[in-house]
């Protein structure tokens, strides 16, 4: 067999194992090129919708007194304008990116979870369709894109407005949370060989950080979203100061997601700035640890400024104080950024294509958001210009120059990897400056319109108040703004039918996405590469042609099976084999469920959504059957050569400790988010009513508290005993921490139905009875986790050949049993302890 | 402030395209990476760093400045405002006075606005006047102000509080010391 045969065999065996069927099964696709695809252009579907708004409110507001739109259509169009480019439009297009390139980078043949991003990729298109189809309905939410409470309550919002926003987002908000799970453990477990931390391409240790920003910013906003439906559709008092809850928790709850947020789109904008502007100087970046310093300061300090969109409400003096300097000093990172550019620009050869110029517009228009930025953090200054047209300017500025501008010039960047073919420059340079011009002509006049007293969100204004032309040159930089778009739009689409083709590597760049062929197989690489530098195509121009070949790892296929190599997290030393699972139609199904669950919620038929959800979570359970050793990932008859890395359900640290470690870590922010909530009204609002004994039964919560002790105890003794070779009577074990556990279920239940809690009338109940629920929900999962795991080792799934799945649920049950002590302090103990309640 | 910021842009706009079109004398690696570091921690570092010292220094003692604290003397007058949708509600407690959508005040005089919503959250301001305070029910936040002189100002609500939002407006004259009295005099029951 000649070299030629032997590599196309591979390659059709690859396809064989890994290759997208067509037709209505390609809705059951789990590769991450085809969901990156879908994500991104389902986001560029709703960027259309959002932008036709944006065209709407700026004709409403070209001329004083205009009667286009009335007050009530024009609130819908500016809160769904922001929540469609927010939630359904920056976060998608760029978490789409992402997971269509990240595998590609770090040198690997899928993401880790394949089947998780399938799942985000359909709940973002439900909740996306479900929050439009609001819009056709005539009753899309219009409390503005922050839902401030009491304006988006129950007593001043009682339509279903409301509901779209607070039900869609949260679904919406899953998916982003799952998508952003699954980056997090593909790039720290499924680098290639010897790509060590320091080797990573930058554009990973962005995605990085994005991604667990997501994780930890986005579940205060998800509890929030909980709380005020609940006080909507249920009475639960949270935000009604009269029953002792305040508004301005909302307000916290949804800054503290809100302000990360926009370094949450930031900073994949950056990365792909940080990746084009090496290969356009021609050179190295300089200064790579500066940016993982700076990625990693914006993360941290960008948790601890979201006060600042709250100076108004009257925060005490100090506290404005704080956080108007943390305000300021994240500009630092951002500034060491540019300027690292800056330097690898001086000292390399830049030539100027295309995406070059999409960066200019972005350092110039980024900049200037920048710096009005630090204007809004002086507390004197935000208290004038707080909620006019000058915040509409600066926002633009740093979301449009801080995201979209970058976007365009990815997106040209990587054309040739999706299409391989090439954009053109002359129609792209058309709609680049159509884009820039407008875009200023918009949005720097508005400055000076809010400067001149004009608040945001007024569908009218009186002629003879100085905003009539200020107005006017604003509506007319919008259409200019929309044509250079369409303008862009067109060149996109008219290059995947008249582009050149496009050599291999065609901006001769240095990352591994351009050692795939172009376009790309499901499957990346034919074998994954060695990789120990950070520029491997500029040191190694031969290497795409050594892994087409099938020379490096993973270029055995007889076992028929998905592999990806799992590396050490810091060093990229190879230590397992990942198998991961092909193609289903869980992931649809069990969106759909969610959906029905979302629309059954928003029709306000309760017992339809309760059964939907219960279907959801069988469906969910089923999903994780086909794991480990499950036939459909695993054969023994496969050869292993001997010294080959092992299967990752041989091993105690696969890809799920992983996963579950970044699920709990996000679990835990909601769960500090609620604790935060609890003392937050303790403290400060206005008419709190707590009771003068504890509602609570102390000394039942706390024989419940021990049940569920010693059953996590018996759980951790189970995996210590794996740990050290024995499974002695495993199941048997594992149905024993399941009965225990119930027993400690049906104590909380108890204990939930006689308690004298009256939720409805006081905030005080209200809160204490989401604890409650929270502990219920997570003891109940425990226990159906350790039985199925039971039942897993009965079938030989699990046992000790196998512990990689008990080790999961071991920290399923202690998280569970470190929130209710928590809990018990803080609900029972703390208020004790307090005097009285 | 602006003029500042207008110079930063230009200084950082200038330098990217002077990289983009000068041709680099060949520096070894020793050289370039000391040129990188001086660009970041020049640029990135300090020139940032000072501004936001300076900035805090001056913004910081301004924000104090501007808080409702005791004066000296002449004592502030006291004025209840009331936010709901989609009115203002006025009351002047020291003269029993009341009023809606129409603000009557001393000019050349302290006045705290204490601030409260009856609904919906709404903001207080008078643009010309100077900074905003958000009306929130449950709560009052005080707010003060001084017109400097006699005339017509416009106040509006600058929080979104519903379809009447943009409506909501303020009708805010002030008087003269002398003219005040008088109006209250003619206003008192």
């Amino acid at each position: 067999m000649t070299e030629t045969d032997s590599r196309d065999r591979l390659h059709a065996d690859l396809e064989h194992i890994w290759g997208n069927p067509r037709g209505w099964r390609a809705l059951s696709v789990v590769n991450h090129s085809v969901l990156g695809l879908r994500f991104m252009g389902t986001a560029l579907v709703f960027f259309l919708i959002g932008g036709i708004l944006a065209m709407l409110m700026r004709a409403q507001l070209a001329m004083p007194d205009q009667r286009l739109l009335g007050a009530e259509f024009y609130n819908q169009a500016f809160t769904m304008h922001g929540t469609v480019m927010m939630f359904l439009f920056a976060v998608p297009m760029l978490e789409g990116l992402a997971v269509y390139l990240i595998p590609k980078m770090i040198g690997a043949r899928d993401l880790v979870f394949p089947r998780l991003s399938a799942f985000g990729y359909w709940c973002y298109l439900f909740g996306g369709l479900i929050l439009i189809s609001s819009l056709f309905l005539g009753i899309a939410p219009n409390s503005g894109w922050f839902m401030y409470t009491p304006l988006s309550s129950a007593v001043h919002s009682p339509g279903s407005n409301s509901d779209f926003w607070l039900l869609g987002v949260t679904f919406i908000e899953i998916s982003a949370v799952s998508t952003a799970i699954e980056l997090v453990v593909s790039i720290l477990r499924s680098r290639t060989a010897g790509m060590s931390l320091d080797k990573m391409p930058l554009f990973a240790w962005y995605i990085l950080g994005m991604a667990l920003m997501i994780v930890v910013g986005f579940p205060p906003l998800i509890l929030g979203s909980i709380l005020l439906e609940l006080e909507r559709a249920a009475g639960l008092p949270f935000f009604d100061v009269a029953r002792g809850g305040d508004p301005v928790l909302w307000q916290h709850l949804f800054w503290l997601f809100g302000h990360p947020e926009v370094y949450i789109i930031f900073l994949p904008a950056a990365g792909i700035v940080s990746t084009l502007i090496p290969v356009f100087a021609q050179r190295p970046i300089v200064g790579y640890r500066w940016v993982v310093l700076s990625i990693i300061t914006t993360g941290f300090l960008s948790f601890s400024l979201w006060v600042h969109h709250m100076f108004t409400v009257g925060i005490p003096h100090l506290a404005q104080a704080f956080f108007s300097a943390a305000s300021m000093l994240v500009a630092i990172p951002t500034a060491i950024q540019v300027f690292v550019w800056l330097a690898t620009l001086w000292t390399g050869k830049p030539v100027l294509r295309l995406p070059m110029l999409w960066l200019i517009g972005f350092l110039v228009v980024f900049v200037a958001g920048g710096l009005t930025g630090v204007m809004l953090a002086l507390v004197p200054f935000n208290w004038q210009v707080h909620d006019t047209h000058f915040v509409v300017a600066h926002m633009h500025y740093v979301l449009v120059g801080g995201m979209f501008f970058p976007l365009v010039a990815g997106l040209y960047y990587w054309l040739p990897h999706v299409s391989g073919r090439m954009p053109s420059e002359h129609l792209g340079r058309w709609g680049f400056w159509l884009t820039f011009i407008g875009f200023n002509l918009t949005f720097l006049i508005m400055h000076w319109t809010g400067l001149l007293g004009m608040p945001r969100r007024v569908y009218t204004y009186e002629a003879g108040l100085g905003w009539d032309l200020p107005n006017l040159v604003s509506s007319v930089g919008g259409f200019v703004l929309a044509i250079g778009i369409a303008t862009v739009l067109l060149d996109i689409a008219l290059h995947f039918r008249f582009g050149r083709m496009a050599p291999r590597n065609p901006w001769h760049a240095d990352s591994l996405e351009w050692a795939t062929g172009t376009p790309p197989r499901a499957y990346n690489f034919a074998s994954q590469p060695d990789c120990a530098t950070r520029h491997p195509l500029w040191e190694h121009p031969g290497l795409p042609d050594g892994i087409a070949e099938g020379k490096h790892w993973l270029a055995t296929v007889e076992h028929g099976r998905r592999e990806t190599l799992g590396t050490d997290p810091v060093s990229g030393k190879v230590r397992e084999i990942m198998r991961l699972p092909g193609n289903s139609w869980l992931p649809l199904v069990i969106a759909l469920g969610l959906a029905v669950v979302c629309i059954s919620l928003l029709v306000r038929s309760y017992p339809v959504a309760a059964l939907a959800a219960l279907a959801s979570v069988a469906l969910m359970l089923r999903w994780s059957w086909v794991n480990g050793l499950h036939p459909a990932l695993y054969d023994e008859s496969g050869a292993f050569p001997a010294g080959a890395p092992p299967l990752h359900p041989h091993t105690f640290d696969g890809p799920g400790l992983w996963g579950i470690g970044v699920t709990l870590l996000s679990n835990a922010s909601l769960f500090l988010a609620l604790l935060f909530g609890w003392f937050y009204l303790w403290t400060v609002a206005p008419l709190w009513q707590a009771p003068t004994t504890s509602p609570l039964p102390a000394t039942t919560l706390l024989l419940a508290g021990l049940l569920l002790t010693a059953a996590t105890l018996w759980m951790r003794r189970i995996v210590t005993r794996l740990r050290s070779g024995t499974a002695a009577r495993l199941q048997m074990q594992l149905w024993g921490v399941a009965g225990l556990g119930l027993v400690h279920v049906a104590v909380l239940v108890q204990v939930l139905i006689a308690a004298p809690l009256s939720p409805t009338r006081t905030a005080h109940d209200a809160v204490i009875t989401v604890f409650l629920g929270y502990l219920l929900l997570h003891a109940a999962l425990a226990c159906v986790l350790a039985a199925l795991q039971a039942l897993r080792v009965r079938r030989a799934y699990v046992g000790q050949h196998a512990p990689y799945e008990t080790v999961i649920v071991e920290k399923w049950w202690s998280y569970t049993l470190l929130t209710f002590w928590l809990t018990y302090g803080c609900v029972v103990l703390f208020p004790a302890g307090w005097g009285g309640g | 402030m602006f003029l500042v910021a207008a110079l930063v842009l230009l200084v950082v706009v200038g330098l990217w395209v002077r990289a983009l079109y000068r041709t680099p004398p060949d520096h070894d690696e020793a050289a370039l990476r000391r040129i990188g570091r001086r660009w970041i921690i020049g640029g990135g570092i300090i020139v940032p760093g000072v501004s936001i010292v300076i900035l805090l220094a001056f913004g910081i003692p301004l924000g104090h400045r501007m808080l409702p604290l005791p004066l000296p003397g002449d004592q502030p007058l006291k004025i209840e405002v009331t936010a709901r949708q989609w009115h203002w509600d006025i009351l002047y407690p020291d003269h029993g006075i009341v009023s809606t959508d129409r603000l009557v005040i001393p000019a050349g005089r302290a006045i705290d606005f204490h601030v409260s919503s009856a609904d919906v959250i709404h903001s207080f301001w008078i643009p010309r006047l100077g900074g905003k305070i958000d009306a929130i029910p449950g709560r009052t936040n005080v707010l003060r102000l001084r017109a400097d002189q006699p005339g017509h100002y416009r106040g509006q609500c600058a929080e979104f509080c519903g379809t009447g939002h943009a409506h909501m407006v303020l009708a805010v004259e002030a008087l003269d010391a002398a003219a005040f009295d008088t109006w209250v005099e003619t206003q008192t029951p």
